[in-house]
């Protein structure tokens, strides 16, 4: 018996990629849908991404930018270090914290920090940086497979299932446990396509815990042209439009930031 | 926190190894520099491809998630480039160097080693002044031409160097100085620049330059209460030397900094006495890379 689940990273207000990724997954049959966080940022119309979590029992951990919005923080607490980085990042906390209604935001404040379940009898950690901390970058090329192990041991998971940096990658660990990060639906993974990403991970008895990584595509020009008509940054559109990341560009390791274009 | 208890930073976990892998020698004798480097400085040993190898090996049954290795230069190092090819296999790596002694053939074996594994292999660049005139009084004669060699040639190789400066400068000049760097690196060749600006600390030749930290530039218990310790780097870092493991890379010369011969063993609280502690607290995790930033959510 093999059990298979969706998992979304960070939406970012892309409510057009998480429709498309709602039909995806169902066609292609899988037993339940999860969002790891981070509804808002980045994109239009925060508020049109709601609907589709509850009409289909969408499960959803706390991300940053939820705790943020949710409590009407100052900032989204992503974690950049770089002037420009935080400069890009505060227009959109700002455009989502004004477009966002106040039952969202009650209904944001209502999200656990991770979801644990247990499949075929392997423990699922879902959060949304790390086990330990909600805005943790573990990005493929700075994070080692002993401190995975680490993080494994610690919070008694064979599966720990992330999000946070926009970039997937996955590897095995010992004892047949595993870490995916299983991308972001609100832009794409800098890496020259359009399509944005996410996650099916597959449970089975006998041979254990896999994933596949599913490309998708979307209505990436009715997005452009929305974020174009709220005066959304052209920065983030040309990200839209190109697959290309234009900013927080200073928070990307060595490998993952020569993959791209800037 | 009873009154008159001093700070103390509990570890909660070692997330970043540093390597003092060439001691305090350096080809340079900044004025700035927090720890005393120079030519002559035979405070500390090298540590040799074995002790690293032991320590990696140490490193790795505690989780730690990524290293870096500081001098002095490393690459005064006649090991360096198997020293960093081996912890490479073990996860991310960081190299501190002021740029002036590199070599293409270096480059390109840590180029390869890179490429063929996982981790990324950083280089952070020291240059404080982005002109011969503004970076040589502070760096040495010579020194802002030699570095930007050593930057084009690693750009050669396809790395992209952190260069990290020392503010030492006031805030108004810093957007044109900035603006002005990021110029010269692209002529140069280095077409996306990434920068790390870095606060100057009033230890070691430093020192007597700024005269040091005054009595009162301190972290008080009060100013404890309710802080976020883990944006100071002793909360998640420790630093082996070939005297044993320092608590932090800034403090290494202090006689206190050496908390014990394991990693383990290091992991005990320090109290947060010194004048450095108070750059720290005011500056969060100043070592550590931007993609590595810490402090927890609030």
């Amino acid at each position: 018996m093999t059990t298979r689940i969706a998992c979304f990273g960070g939406i970012y207000n892309n409510y057009l990629a998480l429709e498309a990724a709602i039909a995806d997954a169902q066609r292609r049959g899988v037993d339940q849908m999860f969002c790891l966080g981070d509804l808002g940022a980045f994109g239009p119309h925060p508020d049109r991404v709601f609907p589709l979590l509850h009409q289909h029992d969408i499960q959803v951990v706390r991300g940053n930018y939820d705790d943020s919005i949710g409590r009407g923080l100052n900032d989204c607490q992503c974690g950049y270090a770089d002037p420009r980085d935080n400069y890009f990042a505060q227009i959109s906390y700002d455009y989502t914290l004004q477009n966002t209604a106040s039952d969202n935001r009650a209904y944001l404040r209502t999200l656990p920090a991770e979801i644990r379940l247990e499949i075929e009898g392997r423990r699922l950690l879902l959060c949304h940086g790390s086990p330990r901390r909600t805005n943790e970058f573990l990005w493929k090329s700075t994070t080692s497979t002993s401190f995975l192990n680490w993080l494994a041991d610690q919070h008694q998971a064979d599966l720990i299932l992330a999000t946070h940096t926009g970039i997937h990658w996955g590897r095995e660990l010992s004892n047949r446990r595993a870490f995916v990060n299983v991308g972001v639906l609100g832009r794409p993974a800098n890496d020259g396509r359009k399509e944005v990403w996410y996650t099916i991970i597959s449970i089975d008895l006998h041979s254990g815990i896999s994933w596949q990584f599913v490309p998708l595509e979307y209505d990436f020009r009715r997005l452009s042209s929305e974020m174009t008509a709220q005066q959304l940054p052209p920065e983030f559109i040309e990200t839209i439009q190109t697959g290309w990341w234009t900013t927080c560009l200073e928070i990307l390791p060595a490998k993952e930031r020569r993959k791209g274009r800037y | 926190m009873p009154a008159g208890v001093l700070p103390q930073v509990v570890p909660s976990h070692l997330d970043a190894l540093w390597f003092q892998v060439t001691g305090l020698r350096c080809n340079l004798a900044c004025h700035h520099c927090f720890v005393s480097c120079h030519p002559k400085n035979n405070t500390f040993g090298f540590l040799s491809l074995a002790d690293v190898e032991s320590r990696l090996e140490e490193a790795a049954a505690l989780g730690v998630k990524e290293f870096y290795f500081t001098g002095g230069e490393p690459f005064l190092h006649p090991q360096i480039v198997p020293i960093l090819i081996a912890a490479l296999a073990y996860g991310p790596v960081t190299v501190l160097t002021n740029g002036t002694v590199l070599k293409a053939d270096w480059l390109q074996q840590l180029r390869d080693a890179e490429e063929q594994g996982i981790y990324s292999l950083e280089f952070r660049v020291s240059i404080d002044g982005f002109s011969p005139e503004t970076n040589d009084p502070i760096r040495g004669e010579g020194t802002f031409v030699r570095a930007m060699r050593g930057v084009q040639l690693l750009v050669e190789h396809h790395f992209l160097p952190i260069i990290t400066a020392v503010r030492t400068w006031s805030d108004a000049d810093e957007p044109h100085i900035v603006a002005e760097f990021m110029q010269a690196l692209k002529e140069i060749g280095y077409a996306r620049p990434r920068i790390k600006l870095l606060p100057t600390l009033q230890i070691g030749a430093e020192e007597s330059r700024s005269c040091g930290y005054a009595d009162h530039d301190r972290i008080t218990p009060e100013m404890w209460a309710g802080f976020d310790a883990t944006q100071l780097v002793c909360e998640h870092s420790r630093v082996v030397s070939d005297r044993g493991v320092h608590v932090c890379p800034i403090l290494i010369e202090s006689p206190d900094s050496l908390l014990g011969q394991t990693l383990a063993q290091s992991l005990a609280p320090f109290e947060v006495s010194h004048g450095a502690c108070f750059t720290c607290y005011q500056f969060g995790s100043i070592c550590a890379n931007p993609s590595s930033a810490s402090g927890k959510d609030r």
